[in-house]
């Protein structure tokens, strides 16, 4: 057995949506596999399938070689999970809230207490520990969550959205917290809408729409997919927006994207310098001014528009805070 | 650990965070000391001025009564915190965990208990204080106190299967309201159930508040010889009709909220 995760064919449905659409994959042992994919695409329902609180309506699923329907009990002794919502208990302390996690995993009264206090202060939580949840910071509220899945050690890991309302410095932390994790042996599926997060941590990428993967592999490979290069070019002016789009249109492998508020225009092209530099041309005759312009490797950013046809969220968790 | 440990321990585990909570939810332990304290006030002065009972004074005949009140309502701790808990996501870190499913109710049921424990406590303070005493051998009375607790839990179990049948606290609220009044009026808790007509009698003489109070009232010696004593069956075998009651509660009751735990939390 060397895949940590295995799923065939996964159906779940919530009466007219399908949620998971025959979705198949598996996850090599001590890999670390990021689910992506805009709202909807059901990354969660898969976490939660995988994770025994959903049962699926088709296929087959094991998590650490038991099956996620027959053998649910001794499955949840090898995983640790952070869901999407961060599920600790308010009136408790950060640490009685982890040592409680740690009795239920059946560590025993000392293990529990010992390993609660080591958590967090991995978790720059110690000064916090001994205040009821309900006074924390919805940051600090997702590390106990996620100090909660890592309680027992476990073999395989789930986490759904981790770094989601982290600040910079406590993502950063996580990434490292995660990348040791990984380094010593787990498993880790992950589920991210920041493509800079799949791209740090994981070995293998995989994009679900509509309850089906639509892409996986390698960051690399993913880029190599979408193929070609990009031409991103900044006008001065709005107005010349239009006049740029046009031009830039013609050399297009795909769709143009254009960002009015930092009047950008990025597109995809086969020959990259040939076409750059006929652009240029063209829009110096046209009056552009062209403010910068340069020819880039697709991004993941790139491969996910392409696959999804939906923007990725921008890479400042306060900025897709606010607009959700 | 095997399948008879595991459920102890985890529910052991639950009771723990239950009792945390309770402890630093001033609301819950307000209402668990002040209620007792108000009621055994109001009713021992309030009806106690106007109810009259053959043969002994109100307030004895009272007490037990009020203290099977203090129970039921009590018993709705557990429901009401069980629908308080589904609503945030605490029921899917239990289920992620290798816990004995049971550990749950088995945990918030337990809890409740040593909630009503003290509550029992301060009312039989407060009883002693406006008068009630007891008559009958001690060991009798700590049965009467075993008897009220053992029924507390039974109930525990029956507000948790309303709790996990609604799901909202709102919901909850209403229908425990809604079932707990006329569960306690029509009964012979706060008077003499053979003083009402007809229907309403045959209903209160069945009612199994009015058989545990009974009991409770055997148990404690509140009970006088003047009084008219009523032919229903329950009544005439008060202590084992409430061991009765208490065991077909418990074994309707926690399979079903067992049953609907699952479902509730796996939606
Ligand atoms: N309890 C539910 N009842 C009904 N529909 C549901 C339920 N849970 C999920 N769905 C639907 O299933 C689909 C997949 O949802 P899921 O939560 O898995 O998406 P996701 O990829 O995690 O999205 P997000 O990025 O918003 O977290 C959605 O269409 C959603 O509306
Ligand atoms: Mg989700």
């Amino acid at each position: 057995m060397s895949d940590a995760i295995t799923a065939e064919g996964l159906v779940k449905r919530y009466g007219e949506v399908t949620a998971l659409d025959g979705l198949s994959f598996t996850v090599p042992r001590g890999t670390v596999l990021a689910l992506l994919g805009p709202n909807g695409a059901g990354k969660t329902t898969t976490v939660r399938v995988l994770t025994t609180l959903l049962r699926p309506d088709g296929g087959r699923a094991t998590v650490a070689g038991y099956d996620v329907v027959g053998d649910a009990r001794r499955l949840r002794s090898s995983i640790g999970l952070s869901g999407q919502y961060a599920a600790v208990d308010e009136h408790l302390t950060g640490a009685e809230n982890l040592e409680m996690i740690g009795r239920l995993y059946h560590l025993g009264a000392k293990r529990s207490k010992a390993r609660a206090r080591e958590l967090l202060e991995r978790f720059d939580l110690t000064d916090a520990a001994n205040r009821p949840v309900k006074g924390y910071s919805g940051g600090m509220r997702r590390r106990v969550d996620l100090a909660g899945a890592l309680v027992a050690d476990p073999p395989v890991l789930f986490l759904d959205e981790p770094t989601t309302g982290l600040d910079p410095r406590a993502r950063a932390a996580l990434w490292d917290t995660i990348s040791e994790l990984v380094a010593a042996g787990s498993t880790l599926l992950l589920t991210t809408q920041y493509m800079e997060e799949a791209d740090h941590l994981a070995d293998q990428i995989m994009v679900v729409d509509h309850g089906r993967a639509i892409a996986r592999g390698t960051a690399d490979e993913l880029k190599d997919q979408v193929g070609g290069s990009r031409i991103e070019l900044t006008v001065t002016d709005a107005a010349e927006l239009e006049t740029a789009r046009q031009a830039l249109a013609r050399f297009a492998a795909g769709a143009v994207r254009t960002v009015p508020e930092s009047l950008q225009i990025t597109v995809a092209v086969t020959d990259g310098p040939e076409s750059l530099r006929q652009v240029l041309g063209l829009l110096a005759d046209a009056g552009v001014r062209v403010r910068d312009a340069g020819l880039r490797r697709p991004t993941l950013d790139d491969v996910y528009l392409t696959l999804t046809g939906h923007q990725a969220s921008g890479t400042d968790p306060q900025a897709r805070e606010a607009t959700r | 650990m095997n399948a008879l440990t595991m459920p102890i321990a985890d529910g052991w585990t639950i009771a723990r965070r239950n009792t945390r909570k309770i402890r630093r939810s001033p609301d819950l332990l307000g209402s668990a000391i002040m209620f007792p304290i108000v009621f055994v006030l109001m009713f021992a002065y309030v009806f106690g001025s106007v109810i009259d009972v053959p043969g002994m004074s109100y307030r004895e005949f009272l007490l037990p009564g009020i203290f099977v009140q203090a129970v039921l309502v009590s018993a709705q701790v557990t429901g009401y915190t069980l629908t308080l808990d589904l609503q945030k996501g605490i029921f899917d870190r239990f289920r992620s965990l290798p816990m004995a499913p049971s550990g749950v109710l088995i945990g918030q049921t337990v809890s409740d208990l040593l909630m009503n424990l003290a509550s029992l406590v301060v009312m039989a303070v407060m009883g002693l204080i406006v008068g009630w005493r007891v008559h009958t051998a001690p060991h009798e009375a700590v049965l009467g106190f075993g008897l009220l607790l053992l029924f507390a839990y039974a109930f525990s179990w029956f507000t948790a299967t309303v709790a996990l049948a609604l799901r909202t606290p709102e919901s909850f609220n209403n229908i425990a309201t809604t079932l707990s009044f006329p569960l306690m009026f029509v009964s012979n808790a706060f008077l003499d159930s053979s003083d009402l007509p007809a229907p309403l009698r045959v209903v209160a003489e069945w009612n199994p508040v009015s058989t545990i109070t009974q009991a409770a009232r055997e148990l404690f010696g509140n009970t006088s010889a003047a009084m008219k004593t009523a032919d229903a069956w329950p009544l005439q075998h008060a202590v084992p009709a409430s061991l009765l009651w208490i065991a077909v509660i418990l074994v309707v009751f926690i399979p079903l909220a067992t049953r609907l735990y699952k479902k509730a939390v796996s939606a």
